[in-house]
């Protein structure tokens, strides 16, 4: 079973977000990144097809230079290969824009599966998965909290909501969009770091996939962010100052008398 | 005259969810701001009860797709049949709920007619000629305004409670219900639907919890874990958690609140590094008394809470539990 994983590199959870000069993106510099927090379950869901029934993973990353850090990370989590699409004319794009992109390069590859996570942790949009199934004229299925490989067919659990799931059936190739918590997540060994040195990243840009620069990045979106900014505050907590003794008191109080929860 | 907004509804095995008047309710202030006509759209194996309660509302006409094909819901189907009557009526903006059924299919349609497509909307806004839509990157931790690049169709779907169904207007009962032809005969769903069932069928029941002690990924480690254990005992409270904490396996996942957990109403509901995504949010935002103790003072969760604590968890919920302990004389 040949399988590509789609990546994102999103700043990490607890990173300091500074919007950028621009007034629409998050500033680069000193920025700590992982990989999606959705996206390395979907690694992980492809390196435990790819050890079960034999086969490949090509990670695929669409981001500037620095992407390249998650793209070793992936590498030394057990993926074989990487392509890196990167290039200026990339950048800036929507999901409509990212999908076409990944859609030309995986196309070339010839593979049964495509996993990717169920939204990014930074944009947030949910439609890169779908959008590229479509494009590559597959079935898709997302949220996927179970698959069970049955030959030329694919059985998997879709979460629904409050508690809900449902298995359905989808002949490959297809797409399916992970959902956090399918499994546990590997940590990448010291050996798999060793050796993702050496693995191949396949650097790309539109022109090797076929495409023409005005029809990816900023050029190819047909949606534009105008301006990112801290939400004014409108509603919200009373929040208790003081040191921790003093807060918590005060917390205590304000249960017992003012709430009266206590 | 531009296109029509067409407010797309969601039906269940029970009919129409209540989710739809959301976007009959954003349908009916973009139609009046724009000066567009709204209309609402059924897709169903039988859309008659469904039309008729939409029919009720003030929506210029309600167009009822129906089909064998659209029970059970497979995107295959979904996206054809709506692709189709884009196809034959260009709608000028078309508006979802931003369920997990949406977001499974309507990417899909958005690529089919090649239509932009801003998701999970918080609000808009008319400024002059250009329509802007508000979303929550980052986790919500910021916002941002989208405005859509091209003619259309555009597309747009509104985040779960943003817009109130309450909000929908009455209509005077003109409303013209229309049948949209579609042929989904040559689109065959390449989705075998198996089986739909609840998962733990003897979980916890948090919903009857008068006090909800929740844990979030900032506890860490599960080693951690029994802080907020005794934090939750002193309070004779229930224990519960979000979804990263779920994942990790450091509670059981019967104990996760949120869109994909269970919905509770505690009288009290003390939130424990828990950041307030909105998937988080939406489980819990309606109980009586909302704490939050986060170190990040711009945790969404604050957004929701009645107090706040910032600062290390660490330190505050033993404190805190020392002194719940000395407050009901069990210290
Ligand atoms: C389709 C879908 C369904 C989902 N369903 C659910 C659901 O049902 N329930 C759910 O909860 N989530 C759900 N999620 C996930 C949700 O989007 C968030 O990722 C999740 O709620 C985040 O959990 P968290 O707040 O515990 O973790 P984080 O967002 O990582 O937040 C951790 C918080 O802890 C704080 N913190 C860290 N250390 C400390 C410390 N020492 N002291 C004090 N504070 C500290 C940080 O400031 C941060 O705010 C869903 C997501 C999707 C896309």
């Amino acid at each position: 079973m040949k399988i590509a994983v789609c990546i994102k590199q999103v700043p990490e959870g607890d990173a300091r977000l500074v919007i950028d000069a621009d007034g629409i993106s998050i500033a680069d510099a000193d920025l700590a990144t992982e990989i999606n927090e959705s996206d390395q379950y979907a690694l992980e869901s492809g390196l435990r097809l790819a050890e079960s029934q034999g086969g490949e993973v090509v990670v695929v990353c669409l981001g500037p230079d620095r992407a390249e850090e998650a793209i070793r990370r992936a590498l030394a989590m057990g993926a074989g290969r990487a392509i890196h699409l990167n290039d200026p004319a990339f950048q800036g794009g929507d999901a409509a824009a990212t999908a076409r992109a990944l859609a030309a390069a995986i196309e070339r590859e010839n593979v049964d599966l495509v996993l990717t996570g169920l939204q990014s942790d930074d944009a947030g949009w949910a439609q890169t998965g779908p959008i590229l199934a479509a494009r590559l004229g597959w079935p898709s299925a997302t949220l996927i909290m179970e698959i069970e490989p049955e030959g030329d067919t694919i059985k998997v659990k879709r979460e629904l909501e409050a508690g809900w799931f449902q298995w359905v059936r989808l002949p490959l190739p297809a797409l399916l969009t992970i959902q956090s918590g399918i499994s546990t997540v590997r940590y990448a060994t010291l050996k798999g770091i060793m050796g993702a040195k050496k693995k191949e990243i396949a650097k790309v840009t539109p022109a090797d996939i076929g495409l023409a620069p005005d029809e990816v990045g900023g050029a190819g979106r047909k949606t534009r962010t105008t301006r990112l900014y801290v939400p004014e505050k409108t509603t919200g907590a009373e929040i208790i100052e003081g040191d921790t003794a003093t807060a918590v008191a005060t917390l205590v109080e304000k249960l017992q008398k003012e709430a009266k929860v206590l | 005259m531009a296109g029509a907004i067409w407010a797309i509804t969601e039906s269940g095995d029970d009919g129409l969810k209540s989710i739809s008047f959301e976007v009959i309710a954003c349908g009916q202030a973009l139609a009046e701001a724009l000066g567009s006509s709204l209309e609402a759209v059924v897709m169903a194996a039988d859309g008659s009860a469904a039309a008729e309660a939409l029919g009720a509302k003030r929506v210029d006409a309600v167009r009822v797709i129906e089909d064998a094909a659209l029970a059970p819901y497979t995107p295959d189907a979904y996206t054809a049949a709506l692709a189709q009557a884009i196809e034959a009526d260009s709608p000028s903006l078309v508006l979802f709920p931003h369920t997990y059924q949406a977001r499974d299919w309507v990417p899909r349609l958005a690529a089919e007619v090649d239509a932009g497509f801003i998701s999970d909307v918080i609000a808009h806004r008319v400024d002059g000629d250009e329509t802007v839509f508000v979303r929550q990157p980052y986790q919500g931790k910021l916002n941002s305004d989208c405005v859509f690049a091209g003619d259309g169709p555009n597309i747009v779907s509104l985040q779960l409670g943003a817009y109130l169904a309450d909000d929908a207007a009455a209509g005077d009962g003109s409303a013209e219900i229309v049948k949209q032809p579609v042929d989904l005969d040559g689109a065959a769903s390449r989705t075998e639907v198996l089986e739909t069932f609840q998962e733990v069928a003897d979980r916890v029941d948090l919903s009857r919890a008068d006090v909800i002690v929740a844990v979030g990924r900032g506890i860490g480690k599960q080693e951690q874990i029994p802080i907020v254990e005794e934090l939750s005992e002193a309070l004779g409270a229930q224990l519960a958690a979000s979804r990263p904490v779920c994942d990790n396996e450091w509670l059981p996942m019967d104990r996760q609140i949120g869109s994909s957990g269970q919905t509770v109403t505690p009288k009290l509901y003390v939130a424990v590094g828990i950041s307030g995504a909105i998937q988080h949010l939406v489980g819990m935002k309606n109980s009586g008394t909302i704490v939050a103790i986060n170190k990040d003072p711009n945790a969404p969760v604050f957004s929701v809470s009645s107090y706040g604590i910032v600062g290390d968890l660490f330190e505050i919920v033993p404190e805190l539990t020392n002194q719940i302990r000395e407050a009901k004389g069990t210290g």
